[in-house]
């Protein structure tokens, strides 16, 4: 019953500012992740599970208990799950002597599954056992995708947009250029992605730019890619819509000449032009008897102006 | 002499510049693409496996990170910047990248039945002010809601207009109109929803659906036999047809003014069970109350058990037995009978 349906109002304002926060917008809210275990669980995937939480926190879910579902096989529970939390993302981890040490990404569209990729984890140093000091928690993280595979193999494509709206965060207009703490690294090398994070150190160099030192914080997971559920399509298409208020207004009235300039268009009214200001020359000044033409015959309603 | 020497301050600037921006540049085959608005930065250059099976791989992926960080905050670090609160922020473009909704866009509300007539008429809106004049308690006061102005059900002293029933009651009667304009508001909003949502509603009786069920097509009969001149009583019944089972009042009151006998025994009954010691216990009543509980826990108990399988086993029995127990022994003292869940019981 997470509607805004008028025909039960909701009875207090905090009820109702509950329910606009998870009705349809125009501007969404950030994305969260429900991050939950499967059947049998290694201590690797906790870890990872849990490592995951913390780079995600406040924006993510972490779900204690075990649930006995398979999501490549059905995804229901996962969708009653995403509808309960208002989570569009997920993270589903399980262990098992056919997939040891599976991680399940995935993205929700209307609270049904869109996308779902599944990852084995084959090596992995979680955040505990790198004793460092780590970057605040909420930092928007710099993401790096590197390695051919991410742009030539379709299912590579899809992975890396999945990462990107799984860790890139809130969307904000502007960032303070001395936070700019933490960097996720993914490199894709011979079917593996290799997920690094690192803490940037801004060190002073010649110019205004700093240079960049790195120190290794965070989780580092070898994940190998394994089976994948990818939406067709027109739903993919489906999911993109954008409604019309959020397309950039286009501003009238201004063009562009094949040589670069930019040109508009001024509207002016009819000029009398009999009043009309021109160089005056005594020999061509009117008589009484005589006529004379006008010097400039101008069109009257419009003037090309260059800028 | 002069020219050699402004050349060679010229050269001696341009190699400290090169020395600064050492520091800075990275050199790569391809350029990096980025997306600024969602700090992304993706590298399509070819990765050596050669070179990353020589180094150690943490090395490598080092090195390889720390070169596209670096390209990634020039980058950063050329947009505009301005200080809010003394800290310097750079103003970050819209992001690029396409990424999917969460949800479907909210498609707009279709009008309502006013607002597609006013819009026919030409109608507009005209804004109200929230307070209106009191004359009697000299205020502003609401237009509507808690204590609003000229609230008519709020009046003390109602004349009775000469064309009235003097035995009418004009305060319940500008209640009950107000009730009912309040009914009648509900109603048309309601009926706005459903045709917003293209749900369909029942003009008199039942919603037409696809497939009913047994009783919805008993119930629909019922309601067709009811509805001529005569409300059913020449209709013949159909083959089969039982009567309606919930038709009738549901409840009966004794009238007011009735049978002085009947009343007075009525009452003394009543202090006499109230006065007795023994409890009221309606022997056959509990034990078949007590029996059709014992089935449906048994049946519950199944099924929970045919649809969960691994680890509830346990619990669920030993919850079922416990209960049981539990039920029977309380329904073997005295007192549990009539009490137990079911109905009230009746006179």
């Amino acid at each position: 019953m997470t509607q805004l349906d008028n025909i039960t109002k909701p009875k207090t304002r905090r009820s109702k500012r509950f329910l606009e926060s998870r009705a349809p917008k125009l501007t969404e809210n950030v994305k969260s992740v429900m991050i939950m275990k499967g059947g049998n669980t290694s201590q690797t995937i906790t870890q990872a599970l849990k490592d995951v939480y913390s780079l995600k926190k406040p924006n993510a879910v972490l779900y204690k208990k075990k649930n006995i579902t398979r999501p490549f096989e059905d995804s229901t529970s996962l969708e009653f799950f995403s509808k309960k939390s208002d989570c569009s993302l997920f993270l589903f981890g399980s262990h098992n002597k056919k997939r040891p040490n599976n991680l399940i990404f995935g993205r929700m569209f209307d609270f049904h599954v869109l996308d779902m990729i599944e990852l084995g984890v084959e090596k992995s140093v979680s955040l505990s056992e790198i004793k460092t000091s780590k970057c605040p928690e909420g930092t928007k993280p710099m993401l790096v995708f590197a390695g051919e595979a991410f742009e030539s193999d379709n299912e590579f494509k899809r992975v890396k947009n999945l990462f990107l709206d799984i860790f890139r965060g809130p969307t904000v207009s502007a960032v303070r250029l001395a936070g700019l703490e933490h960097v996720l690294h993914f490199t894709a090398m011979e079917g593996k992605i290799y997920l690094r994070s690192y803490r940037c150190l801004l060190k002073k160099s010649g110019c205004r730019t700093p240079r960049i030192e790195l120190e290794e914080i965070g989780p580092s997971l070898d994940l190998v890619l394994r089976r994948t559920h990818l939406a067709s399509d027109d739903l993919y298409k489906l999911a993109h819509k954008q409604p019309k208020a959020l397309k950039p207004k286009k501003k009238k009235n201004i063009s562009r000449d094949a040589l670069g300039s930019t040109l508009g268009r001024v509207h002016m009214q009819k000029q009398d032009l009999s009043k009309l200001q021109t160089r005056k020359m005594k020999g061509l000044r009117k008589r009484r008897a005589e006529m004379v033409p006008d010097k400039d015959m101008r069109t009257p309603k419009e003037a090309k102006v260059e800028s | 002499m002069a020219a050699s020497s402004v050349e060679e301050l010229l050269a001696k600037a341009e190699q400290e510049e090169a020395e600064k921006l050492k520091s800075i540049t990275v050199q790569k085959e391809l350029d990096l693409d980025f997306d600024l608005g969602n700090l992304l930065a993706c590298d399509k250059n070819r990765i050596e496996t050669r070179d990353f099976r020589e180094q150690k791989k943490e090395d490598f992926l080092r090195s390889l990170a720390r070169d596209n960080t670096q390209l990634l905050i020039n980058e950063i670090w050329k947009l505009p910047t301005e200080r809010v609160e003394e800290v310097i922020v750079a103003k970050l473009p819209e992001p690029t990248t396409r990424l999917p909704r969460e949800k479907p866009p909210l498609k707009p509300r279709p009008p309502t039945k006013w607002e597609q007539f006013a819009k026919l008429k030409g109608i507009q809106k005209k804004k109200k002010t929230n307070l209106v004049w009191d004359e009697t308690a000299k205020e502003w006061k609401r237009r509507w809601g808690y204590k609003r102005a000229n609230d008519d059900t709020k009046e003390w002293l109602i004349e009775v207009p000469e064309t009235a029933d003097p035995n009418e009651d004009q305060f319940a009667k500008r209640v009950k109109a107000k009730k009912e304009r309040v009914a009648k508001n509900e109603f048309n909003r309601l009926k706005n929803i459903a045709r917003a949502q293209k749900v369909k509603t029942p003009g008199v009786g039942l919603v037409p659906k696809a497939q009913q069920s047994r009783n919805e097509l008993a119930k629909a009969v019922s309601v067709a036999k009811v509805s001529t001149a005569s409300v059913g009583r020449f209709q013949d019944d159909l083959p089969k047809e039982k009567p309606p089972k919930n038709s009738g009042k549901r409840r009966k009151f004794d009238p007011l003014i009735g049978d002085f006998s009947s009343e007075k025994q009525k009452q003394l009954d009543l202090l006499k069970t109230m006065g007795s010691k023994k409890p009221r216990l309606d022997i056959t009543k509990a034990v078949n109350q007590q029996m059709r509980e014992e089935d449906k826990e048994e049946a519950a108990a199944k099924r929970r058990k045919g649809g969960g399988k691994r680890g509830r086993k346990g619990n669920m029995t030993g919850k079922g037995k416990a209960g049981k127990a539990g039920g029977g022994g309380k329904a073997g003292k005295a007192g549990g009978g009539g009490k137990r869940r079911g109905k009230p019981g009746k006179k």
